[in-house]
């Protein structure tokens, strides 16, 4: 039983970590290639949920929702760089957090007028709805393993992409040393727009994946947006890899903490009060990783720049 | 003509001047309620019933023309409780309602008290309020926050289930609820988890519960917790594998329709049912459908019956609002229809009231909705009337 009930957490725990990786993936190109602060970036995760649950009703497919909605926000993601983001690159990391902080509030507003400041829920499609069971007596929802696989297969394409393509190589070459890729022909202004619809569009799926799970509502992504910032700092900025284990990593321990600290606590406490120190305990331990990365790898795990 | 319109304006001005002086027979309601996040359907549904039963009245009440100062809380008590000042110091509200969750209820419910404005809840009634907080300022048009729970404690203690799981958001009416629950529920507790409010992922949690294989779940999740309790629940395979059972809240019809069929044949407890035989029931019902095109909730039923009971309440005393303690009085003789039958107030202002089991249907318009199955508790009032001085 305990067996059992540890497995499920880890996939749990997993699946956390993969809706941080598609977000942390674009996160951390941004800022590393770009040297931008993106604080919108949940801006773009909600976009997406919004988007998958409105073109998903009126063509009454949820896939068909989630991808349109997916290059839809890619592409308001490369007319917002555009715009907007163009203007702070040379700018300081205070300018750029000031002005995408208020990109945040532009964009809930935004939503909150277009779609109402009630949550939307978002079914998954019937066809996925049921449960497996993975081993004997251990059941896992269909949806969910499915948001694992996508995940799982996005990282190994993007890991595809920057290893074996010449785009991937401009964005390492960008990640790296940017003022050199640039010295040496590389179209940065052109790369930090592709760059930017690539980070978005990832959110995108995330929120539309997540969007399923939990619900559809105005700030939904800015409480995943400090997790992410956790996993960025954690595997290295501008670090694809980095992002997969940072993210897995966080996941993981934000999961079992919340978890096992309750059952823990819960033989010394009253089951509220366990409940509550349990909460607290729980959301601080992805900050305690965090610590305890920094201490041992200043640059985190996989940190690309000098 | 230049005299003659500028005499004109003039009266016009001296006219409207006297009028907004005397300003007889005009009300205030200061309408603090969430309208936004997860928590919102139930604020709405507090807000909606709250007008309709306003326009129902003609747009007064109590014989005054109602004014309704509508904020929204966003579910926090730090904003709440700014509001409250607000309502009370710059808008002067004569009475305030709206209040969803009983942690902003205990932030701002002294500020209401300390300015003598009556607060007529339509939902929020924390144990606290019950007993030994308990103030002449406030009256629950709703509940206690323990009755539903206790009801169903009650029927789940009757059908002989020995090893319970119990869950609740971890904030005042969470506590109040489980413990209610408890009250009647004698079997074994096989588990009581406390979640953060506005937890939107249980998968964990539903991880834990499978482990510890109890033969009911008990969970009680309002709002956009319920639905994405209810959905994972059954998404994780547990329905109709073990029998789960919550008190009106998780299963009310602001969140039945999205919800859906993971909802439809689970039993649950409330002092009102959208099916309730009476005149005045019936009439709401139906205007609140034709009016909003969905179906009230039991937060709609409790808003609507908070207006009517402020209605009878001015109309007793005349209309005279300064004479605070013959509007008390007023209020106590809780002299109206209630949606949900009988309805009369304990000395604590909290009401005593029927409860019944409720199950979840899905009826011939396909709308999800709840049917009265059986009474549970008659005149029914709460454990804390004793600790409460009044």
């Amino acid at each position: 039983m305990i067996a059992q009930l540890f497995i499920e957490q880890g996939l749990n725990g997993l699946q956390l970590g993969i809706t941080l990786f598609l977000m942390a993936a674009g996160l951390t190109l941004v800022f590393g290639i770009m040297d931008v602060i993106h604080l919108s970036h949940g801006s773009f995760y909600m976009l997406g949920a919004y988007l998958t649950a409105t073109l998903g009703a009126r063509f009454d497919s949820y896939l068909l929702g989630l991808a349109l909605a997916i290059p839809l926000v890619a592409l308001i993601g490369m007319v917002v760089e555009w715009i907007a983001i163009r203007r702070l690159y040379e700018r300081d990391h205070l300018d750029q957090v000031l002005a995408t902080f208020g990109l945040i509030m532009f964009f809930n507003e935004a939503v909150r007028m277009i779609w109402g400041a009630q949550p939307i829920f978002l079914s998954p499609p019937a066809s996925l709805a049921g449960t497996v069971e993975l081993l004997p007596g251990i059941f896992y929802p269909q949806f969910r393993l499915a948001i694992l696989g996508t995940g799982l297969a996005v990282a190994a394409l993007l890991g595809l992409m920057i290893r074996r393509t010449r785009l991937g190589m401009r964005l390492r070459a960008g990640a790296s040393d940017r003022a050199m890729a640039g010295a040496l022909g590389v179209n940065i202004d052109g790369l930090f727009t592709i760059v930017f619809g690539l980070g978005t569009g990832l959110a995108a799926l995330a929120g539309g994946m997540a969007g399923t799970v939990l619900s559809v509502q105005v700030g939904m992504g800015e409480s995943i947006l400090i997790l992410t910032f956790v996993v960025v700092v954690i595997g290295g900025i501008g670090s694809i890899k980095g992002a997969l284990v940072g993210a897995i990593l966080v996941g993981l321990v934000d999961t079992l903490a919340r978890t096992m600290l309750p059952v823990a606590l819960r033989s010394t406490l009253p089951a509220s009060q366990a409940d509550s120190v349990a909460a607290s305990l729980s959301s601080t331990s992805v900050y305690v990783l965090m610590i305890l990365v920094l201490a041992w790898r200043p640059k985190g795990l996989y940190g690309a720049r000098t | 003509m230049r005299i003659v319109s500028s005499t004109l304006i003039l009266a016009g001005f001296l006219a409207a001047s006297t009028h907004a002086w005397a300003a007889p027979g005009e009300v205030k309601i200061g309408m603090l309620t969430t309208l936004s996040g997860p928590g919102s359907s139930l604020g709405i549904d507090v807000r909606d019933a709250f007008n309709l039963a306003v326009k129902n009245l003609g747009g007064s009440l109590g014989g005054l023309k109602a004014t309704i100062i509508e904020v929204d809380d966003q579910q926090k008590p730090d904003v709440a409780k700014d509001a409250a000042t607000r309502l009370i110091e710059k808008d002067k509200v004569d009475f305030a309602t709206g209040i969803i969750f009983s942690n902003l209820m205990l932030a701002t419910m002294p500020s209401f008290d300390r300015a003598q404005t009556y607060y007529i809840s339509a939902n929020a009634s924390p144990s606290q309020l019950a007993g030994k907080q308990c103030t002449p300022y406030f009256f629950s048009a709703a509940y206690q926050n323990d009755n539903q729970h206790e009801a169903m404690g009650h029927y789940v203690q009757a059908k002989g289930f020995k090893n319970v799981y119990l869950m609740a958001p971890n904030y005042p009416a969470g506590k109040d609820g489980l413990n209610g629950f408890k009250r009647y529920y004698a079997g074994n507790v096989a588990g009581e988890v406390y979640t953060t409010v506005n937890q939107l992922d249980y998968a964990a949690e539903l991880a834990s519960l499978r482990a510890a294989n109890p033969d009911a779940v008990y969970v009680f999740y309002p709002g956009g917790m319920g639905v994405n309790f209810v959905k994972q629940w059954e998404q994780a395979g547990l329905k109709g594998k073990i029998p789960l059972f919550g008190p009106g809240f998780t299963f009310s019809e602001d969140t039945l329709a999205a919800m859906g069929d993971a909802a439809v044949g689970t039993l649950n407890t409330a002092q009102w049912s959208p099916d309730l035989d009476n005149p005045q029931n019936k009439k709401f019902v139906a205007d609140f459908e034709a009016a909003f095109g969905r179906l009230p909730s039991v937060y709609a039923s409790q808003a609507y019956d908070a207006a009517m009971l402020i209605d009878s309440a001015i109309r007793k005393t005349g209309g005279k609002l300064d004479d605070k303690a013959a509007l008390g009085k007023a209020l106590m003789a809780a002299d109206f229809k209630s949606v949900r039958g009988n309805f009369k107030f304990n000395k604590n202002h909290f009401p005593i009231q029927d409860f019944f089991l409720r199950e979840v249907v899905k009826d011939s318009k396909g709308r999800y909705l709840n049917k009265k199955i059986a009474p549970i508790f008659q005149d029914r009032g709460d454990a804390y009337v004793g600790e409460c001085s009044m």
